[in-house]
């Protein structure tokens, strides 16, 4: 699907024309990501992250596949191995460091992508599909993060393993077979650390399926936009070549420098000594977290520390242990239900500003608070501020939203994209006034959106 | 003016140079020049890790290997074979130095001064990899009385030269040194 007015693919030399007439996957490219794919002339820098999420997902892919050509998944020589990727393979610091750095720009882009989804509230009709489709894929790299961890057979990733198993322990009368069943052992060794590897190299794949579905969806409405109005008219949109093409190549510039600036000089930040020590299944270290991406529902899973009672009986409905996992889950899956939760029509945070207030005084600080505490030690008063934070979080969601897409009043919205851009008054036809120099940006003719050959 | 001529160039006639073509011309070479330079870790991981390399020298203790006796020891992964040659198989590598030969080589030019019974090659035929027979006590010497390749039918004589069968070239000769009367140092 595309918009009436969408450039149609029109192949020049014969070579071209003999292959689209045989596998037009030219024309895939050129209506998904070239000419063909007009996209809403105002997206903003926050629409950058898609794109990066993608390079990200593929640089992960290159070096996975490297170094797993290095990498032994056995319990007595895997953290060896490791060490002879940063020490003897050709290169292999570089590659490893780029990995392991790779996974948490891989969220930092995630989380900023999945944030622009919120505050422009993407997840809206007709866009449900894709944010669904999003959040599998966002479960599926906590999976695929979480066994990653788990490969260098380090002591946080033994005891990762073995907390993160234990989560699974919770659930009433098939947990503790079901974590044994998921380690193949009583506790995680050798046959757990290769089933690790072996999903862990799958599920970059599966991810990558996810993914084209999550274009495809996206392909149907078109992009969103930061002003949340549909696009009326062909004034509206620019061909996604070469505009955001040059636009989210100057972002993935951006983005690797920092990246390569993390790589290589400062690419233990990010993760924990005790991981360069060998797992050691008779030692807990002190401090036992997880990567810091997770750390919002680890804090989650901690703020849960009281049982479910009925009160003064006694009984015990839900022990605080499998709380805290029914928690940190429905901190996730909450979103599969978001966008009927927020029935708001108005989609842009701008023109909502009972939303806009409790977005970025409300959720914003929860989410950084929560980052907070689950870095934390267990111990006051970081329990009871989890707990605070833990119970915003989900009032947010179940209760804020639903009441304030009632009650809200939105300004008004532009009548198109074309006006929120140009202004009201200036109509779109209207001629250039003064030199490319001196003109006003914001009263350039449509000629103008014409791409530059 | 300045402006004049700047609105002139990027406004200006389809054809020619415009200003905009030197900023998509630079974007692009530095994209290009970056995304290259990083096929180079890419492929260069994949070449002998330093392990690998550290592991490829290898010391032979000739000082037990009789006349006309062999043995077999391991170079880089590979059999290397270290055999020390009888007043006969001299005599006779020499005779057939000046014969028409695949590879013509001397005795002398495949063994060091001073200690020409002991020829030192790699026990890996040059035709496709076997491990030639003859090393070892009543294994197949061939018709050279040297090496016999069993995979192909290639006779190597005493001195390790292909004389008949498909391999292209003799025995490697590895670079070697000996470090002392009855050690030597591969590699």
């Amino acid at each position: 699907m595309s918009f009436a007015w969408a450039k149609q693919y029109e192949p020049q030399s014969t070579f071209t024309k003999w292959l689209d007439e045989k596998l037009p996957l030219p024309r895939l490219v050129y209506n998904a990501v070239g000419a063909g794919y007009p996209v809403p002339r105002n997206l903003n820098y926050m629409w950058n992250f898609g794109v990066l999420a993608g390079f990200c997902l593929m640089l992960q892919i290159v070096t996975g596949v490297i170094l797993a050509m290095h990498y032994a998944a056995n319990a007595q020589v895997a953290f060896g191995t490791v060490e002879h990727i940063m020490r003897n393979v050709n290169w292999g610091w570089a590659l490893r460091y780029a990995h392991a750095n790779g996974a948490s720009f891989f969220f930092i882009v995630i989380y900023l992508h999945i944030f622009r989804g919120l505050f422009y509230s993407s997840y809206k009709a007709p866009r449900e599909m894709i944010w669904l489709l999003g959040v599998v894929i966002f479960l599926l790299m906590m999976a695929t993060a979480f066994m990653g961890y788990v490969l260098p057979w380090g002591q946080m990733s033994f005891w990762g393993a073995q907390v993160i198993t234990g989560l699974f322990s919770a659930i009433p009368v098939v947990g503790e077979p079901l974590q044994v069943w998921l380690l193949g052992g009583f506790a995680p060794d050798n046959a757990a650390l290769n089933r690790f590897f072996s999903l862990h190299f799958l599920m970059p794949f599966v991810i990558a399926g996810v993914v084209i579905l999550h274009i495809w969806a996206l392909h149907i409405p078109g992009s969103s936009n930061p002003a949340g109005v549909e696009v009326k008219q062909e004034s509206d949109t620019v061909p996604f070549h070469p505009y955001y093409t040059s636009k989210d190549g100057f972002g993935l510039g951006v983005f690797l420098i920092a990246f390569t600036a993390m790589v290589f000089f400062l690419p233990n930040a990010l993760g924990h000594p005790d991981n360069y020590i060998e797992a050691n299944p008779l030692s807990t270290p002190a401090l036992i977290v997880p990567e810091w991406y997770f750390y919002p529902f680890y804090a989650i899973l901690r703020a849960f520390t009281g049982d479910l009672t009925i009160p003064f009986t006694g009984i015990v409905l839900i022990p605080a242990k499998l709380l805290g996992v029914i928690g940190m889950f429905g901190s996730i899956l909450v979103w599969f239900i978001l966008p009927w939760l927020d029935k708001s029509p108005v989609r842009s945070g701008h023109y909502r500003p009972l939303f806009n207030k409790f977005f970025w005084f409300g959720l914003i600080p929860t989410m950084a608070a929560l980052f907070y505490l689950g870095g934390a030690h267990a111990e006051e008063p970081y329990i009871m501020l989890s707990q605070i934070f833990t119970a915003y979080y989900f009032m947010h969601f179940l209760v804020i939203l639903p009441i304030i897409s009632q009650i809200e009043v939105p300004k008004p919205l532009p009548f198109s994209i074309t006006e929120a851009v140009l202004g009201k008054d200036t109509p779109a036809e209207a001629p250039r006034t003064g030199t490319a120099a001196t003109g006003d940006a914001g009263t350039l003719p449509d000629g103008s959106l014409q791409p530059a050959e | 003016m300045a402006s004049d001529t700047a609105v002139i160039s990027e406004t200006g006639s389809e054809e020619g140079v415009r200003r905009r073509d030197w900023i998509h011309i630079a974007a692009l070479s530095t994209a290009g020049v970056g995304g290259a330079s990083l096929l180079f870790p890419l492929i260069s991981q994949m070449a002998p890790s330093a392990d690998v390399l550290a592991a490829s020298s290898t010391e032979v203790d000739i000082g037990a290997i009789a006349a006309g006796q062999s043995i077999k020891t391991t170079f880089r992964k590979q059999p290397l074979f270290v055999k020390r040659l009888t007043p006969e198989e001299i005599a006779a590598a020499k005779k057939d130095d000046g014969t028409s030969m695949r590879d013509p080589q001397t005795l002398a030019e495949r063994t060091k001064e001073g200690h020409e019974d002991i020829l030192i090659t790699m026990g890996v035929c040059t035709h496709l990899g076997c491990v030639p027979l003859g090393a070892a006590e009543g294994e197949n010497k061939g018709e050279f009385g040297g090496y016999f390749c069993p995979c192909h039918g290639s006779h190597y004589d005493v001195a390790g030269r292909i004389r008949k069968g498909p391999a292209p070239l003799n025995l490697m000769v590895p670079e070697y040194s000996f470090t002392s009367d009855t050690v030597v140092r591969v590699g």
